[in-house]
């Protein structure tokens, strides 16, 4: 076997508690689509048998029960972990580990992306590298986020990541968090690589293809708790690191001290892989290079290799913020070929819809409504002379007659009073709204915060 | 006109026969007086018979008395049949005055020949409507099979490999069907071997290869953990068609370390044979890497070598001890062939004095053996400098200049166009070899050709370097039969921000042509070294025989 999946879902969503309240980000309608779908259908389209899903119990018994995940052929081997243990990614790795036997490809549960995977495994497979990853171009979300007053103010920081001149060779990567004197470059990296781009209009898709040497050091690394935020900094950083070479043997490397900029790493990251004189022979007697114009031979000898693919068309979306997760209900149907309205829904004739909108199952959409660029999930009822737009509306709402919902994100089970009027508000899972309610940019999620909305 | 030519063969032979029979009697000045008589027979028939087909009505001959009692409104579809009969009275008083000068005795033999003759002639006739009806043009009665073929597709002297007849609609079906029986039995549909697809447009004269797109890679169109191909099988394809194991020694050493891992992790099914079913597994592989990059003459002779030693494991061995024989005969063959031929051949060269102090050294792009050579020479300190000559677009006279300096060879680095102004100064060329046809004719990087001409233009003596495992049994006497087509997009460079050739396929008269190999002929070669020893280009028979009587 070449390659084993692992979706992470056990992720909370600390950047979108609003919508996390109460349902887990893992199973947050997109589309009328559990988010974890997304990543669930690219595995199968590019023909994964199975994977391995890291949740949560709640998770777990949310996906036993839904009809979309029951869809999905591929075996899913869930393993479940501790809600409040406070597991990075990494740990959960390692806490997966015996399950490894092969090459991994690390997935985020919010990723959703029409990259083609083929892309970068083929760097993973023909450069025999360590760690390949997904990036995309990053865009502005132009929409309003509901529940924010005023500008928002850019609380995102950066990512600075270097690539080589043919842009696959990952040969810098950090965060602005972390760069407080500026932005420094060893020399060894300059010397081997003279030219770099840096960018960082770049969005992380959290799509990483890791051998399983990686897997194995983390083991034993129990420092490392992050993929994302400190592994493959680590990985990069090592490809340049003089003490890498895969011929030492661990015990020599117990003793030694490692250096001061690679952090916690105590041992190091063997790689090698049986019949390497083979190897060896192959690359000495083929003719090519991966760099021209100093003296050394491809890859600068090194055998720690990271590579990015950067997609610029396309989509590629991280579902981690309350303005991407509009964004992308507005995409993600676009994305596939599905009716727009489900056929068990009840829409009546005299209901206006716009093409853009997407009508989930067993709906009942009564007369004279309007509904626009909208999402409305499954089991609602909206009445009559309702006027949505731009908005997304998940499973079992209410909408009594006469609202007008602008710009807003209804939660599971929450009920609308008759002639509400909601502009770029937030209401939370079963929540009640009175009739007569008006509000602009409110975020209603608990019975305290509803002061703010008046008659 | 084929009918004419047809009917005359039956009046032709008839009179051969008779003559034949009497010929005992005939005399010489007979003899000749026959052949002229045939002769102006045939010209008088050729004439007649044309007149028969232009002016269908028209009956002007005064010779054909017997002429058609119906020549009006002779339909075109069923020319011959009508003139079958006109052309056999028209033989038969032909014959009359043949016969009467052959002689008095053959009056009686006449009818039975010239019911022979008639006979004859509605076969024939029969046969040139059929073929008539079939297709005209081309069809020579002249082809060397004895069972004509009937389509024009089929080329009609010997079998054509598929690989050089891609611009045929039925050998594409063919392959893809092949590809498609190649999947393994228990993966159920839709899991089969790509086919690839051609990409741009090819030149006319290379028309008959295939040109693939690097960035169209084979992979797309597999699923991702290949469960059909081996992945080591997978990254070796992918590394073949990007270009990062290129040479061929690199290629062959690479395949192998590749079948080493598959041996490793092959498993018996319960009701086979290793011997035959480690074989049919190796099928399809072996069709996925070709998808790939067209596999190269080594590679091809370390793949027969391989299946050979399967097919000789015996039935009763374990599948263990089957399993390390074979990767100890992996192990060997590269080590034999390979990594010592190679030792061997610097030894050769050194030794025999082909490398000695003074000399100026033109090489040729990459080849791993010739820089092994020059860096032994150099180690046993021989004093000589190099010549790198390099061409585009692959540019890999930089990795061999690399190479050599790294190594402290001092080497100047030319382009191709400057080799005839570098030429005075070279004493000797070194070249390397990608295969050896068995016609002597040395196949290698495009350019190499050139290279020798230009040499033997100056008298400066050229060296072949190349081990026996790259010995083929093809026969080839230009670059056109069978070669390969790389991405022409490899020709499009930007300089100074400018891309000229970014628009090439939306021009209808331009075509990139990229061709990888050419083929070398023997006059331009003076010596090949080889781990045997030192032999003319015309002895590459010889060692392959020899080869064959070995194993």
């Amino acid at each position: 076997m070449e390659l084993q999946a692992v979706l992470m879902a056990a992720g909370g969503g600390s950047r979108m508690t609003d919508l996390t309240y109460n349902t887990p980000k893992a199973m947050l309608p997109v589309g009328n689509k559990p988010l974890m779908w997304y990543p669930l259908n690219l595995l199968e389209k590019v023909g994964f048998e199975e994977v391995i899903v890291i949740t949560t119990k709640e998770v777990q018994k949310m996906m036993s029960t839904d009809l979309k995940i029951k869809d999905v052929k591929m075996k899913l081997d869930v393993v479940s972990i501790q809600e409040d243990g406070d597991m990075g990614t990494a740990d959960a790795l390692r806490h997966i580990q015996p399950k490894i036997k092969t090459d991994i490809l690390v997935l985020s549960c919010d990723l959703i992306t029409d990259a083609a995977l083929h892309e970068v495994v083929d760097l993973f497979r023909a450069h025999n590298a360590t760690m390949a990853m997904l990036m995309s171009k990053a865009h502005e979300f132009t929409e309003t986020v509901p529940g924010q007053k005023g500008k928002k103010k850019t609380a995102e920081q950066r990512d600075f990541v270097g690539v080589d001149q043919s842009g696959k060779r990952l040969l810098f990567m950090a965060n602005e968090a972390d760069l407080e004197d500026g932005l420094s470059i060893r020399k060894s990296i300059m010397r081997k690589h003279p030219r770099m781009l840096i960018k960082t209009g770049l969005v992380d898709a959290h799509l990483y293809c890791l051998k399983k040497a990686v897997v194995d050091f983390l083991t034993e690394n129990k420092s490392i708790s992050s993929i994302r935020g400190e592994l493959v900094p680590y990985l990069v950083r090592k490809q340049f690191s003089k003490t890498v070479n895969s011929q030492k043997l661990k015990d020599d490397i117990d003793d030694q001290t490692q250096e001061k900029n690679d952090g916690p790493a105590n041992h190091e990251l063997l790689i090698s892989s049986r019949d390497e004189p083979l190897l060896q022979l192959a690359q000495e007697r083929s003719c090519w290079n991966d760099h021209r114009g100093d003296m050394s031979e491809a890859y600068h000898g090194g055998k720690l290799r990271c590579y990015v693919h950067i997609m610029d068309q396309g989509l590629c979306c991280r579902v981690n913020t309350l303005a991407a997760y509009i964004e992308v209900n507005r995409l993600a149907p676009k994305l596939f070929e599905e009716p727009s309205v489900h056929p068990s829904a009840d829409i009546s004739e005299r209901c206006q819809m716009g093409s853009d909108s997407i009508i989930g199952a067993l709906c009942h959409i009564a007369d004279k409504t309007s509904i626009k660029r909208s999402t409305i999930g499954n089991n609602t009822t909206v009445k009559e002379k309702v006027k949505v737009t731009n908005s997304i509306i998940m499973h079992g709402v209410t909408i009594e007659e006469g609202c007008n919902i602008q710009g807003s994100v209804i939660c599971s089970n929450a009920v609308i009073g008759r002639g509400a009027d909601l502009k770029y508000c937030l209401v939370g899972n079963g929540q009640h709204i009175e009739p007569e309610a008006m509000g602009s940019k409110i975020l209603v999620w608990t019975k305290k915060s509803r002061d703010i909305l008046h008659s | 006109m084929a009918d004419s030519g047809v009917i005359d063969g039956p009046g032709r032979k008839d009179e051969i026969e008779r003559a034949k029979s009497e010929g005992k009697d005939l005399t010489k000045e007979e003899k000749q007086r026959l052949r002229k008589e045939k002769k102006q027979q045939k010209k008088s028939k050729e004439k007649k018979d044309d007149k028969a087909s232009q002016e269908n009505e028209k009956e002007k001959k005064p010779v054909t008395s017997a002429a058609p009692a119906a020549p009006a409104s002779q339909p075109p579809t069923k020319p011959t049949m009508q003139k079958a009969p006109s052309a056999v009275p028209a033989t038969a008083p032909v014959s009359v005055p043949a016969s009467e000068a052959s002689g008095p005795a053959d009056k009686p033999a006449k009818t039975k020949a010239e019911l022979k003759a008639e006979r004859r002639a509605r076969q024939e006739a029969e046969r040139a409507s059929k073929q008539s009806k079939k297709g005209e043009t081309g069809q020579q009665a002249t082809t060397s099979k004895p069972k004509a073929p009937p389509s024009d597709l089929q080329p009609v002297v010997k079998r054509l490999p598929e690989h050089i007849q891609v611009d045929n609609p039925d050998v594409l079906k063919k392959l893809a069907k092949k590809l498609e029986r190649q999947q393994t039995p228990e993966h159920y549909a839709a899991k089969k071997i790509p086919l690839r697809l051609d990409y741009g447009y090819k030149v006319s004269l290379f028309s008959h290869l295939h040109q693939y797109s690097r960035k169209a890679p084979l992979t797309q169109q597999l699923s991702i953990p290949s469960t059909v191909i081996h992945p080591a099988i997978v990254r070796l394809g992918l590394q073949y068609s990007h270009g990062i194991v290129a040479g061929s020694n690199a290629r062959s050493v690479a395949l192998l370390h590749a079948f080493k891992q598959v041996i490793r992790d092959y498993t018996t099914p319960p009701n086979e044979e290793l011997s035959r079913d480690l074989v049919n597994k190796l099928k399809p592989y072996i069709s996925f890497l070709n998808q790939c990059r067209p596999l190269s003459a080594s590679m091809g002779n370390a793949i027969k070598y391989i299946k050979k030693e399967i097919s000789n494991i015996p039935s009763n061995c374990k599948e263990e001890e089957a399993k390390s024989k074979l990767l100890n005969d992996i192990e060997s063959y590269i080590n034999e062939k390979i990594i010592l031929a190679g030792v061997a051949i610097a030894k050769c060269a050194i030794e025999k004095q082909k490398i000695s102090d003074g000399d100026v050294i033109l090489v040729y792009g990459c080849s791993s053996l010739v820089n092994h050579i020059l860096c032994e020479a150099f180690e046993k300190s021989r004093k000589f400098r190099v010549i790198v000559v390099d061409s585009r677009p692959r540019l890999e006279g930089k990795e061999a200049l690399r190479r050599l300096v790294q190594k402290g060879i001092s080497c100047t680095y030319v382009l191709i166009s400057a080799v005839s102004y570098i030429l005075p100064e070279v004493s000797k060329v070194f070249l390397g070899a990608h295969a050896l046809l068995a016609n002597g004719y040395v196949m290698s990087r495009v350019g190499t050709s050139q290279i020798a001409l230009v040499a033997k233009a100056f008298n400066v003596p050229v060296l072949v370097c190349c081990e026996t495992y790259k010995f083929c049994d093809r026969v080839q006497t230009d670059s056109f039969v069978s070669n390969e087509l790389d991405d022409p997009d490899d020709l499009i460079v930007t300089r100074k921000g400018t891309t000229p050739l970014e628009g090439w396929q939306n021009e209808s008269s331009l075509g990139l042509l990229n061709l990888v190999y050419d083929v070398t002929p023997p006059d331009f070669v003076d010596l090949v070294i080889t781990e045997l020893g030192m032999i003319p280009c015309t002895s590459v028979p010889v060692v392959l025989r020899v080869k064959n009587v070995d194993q």
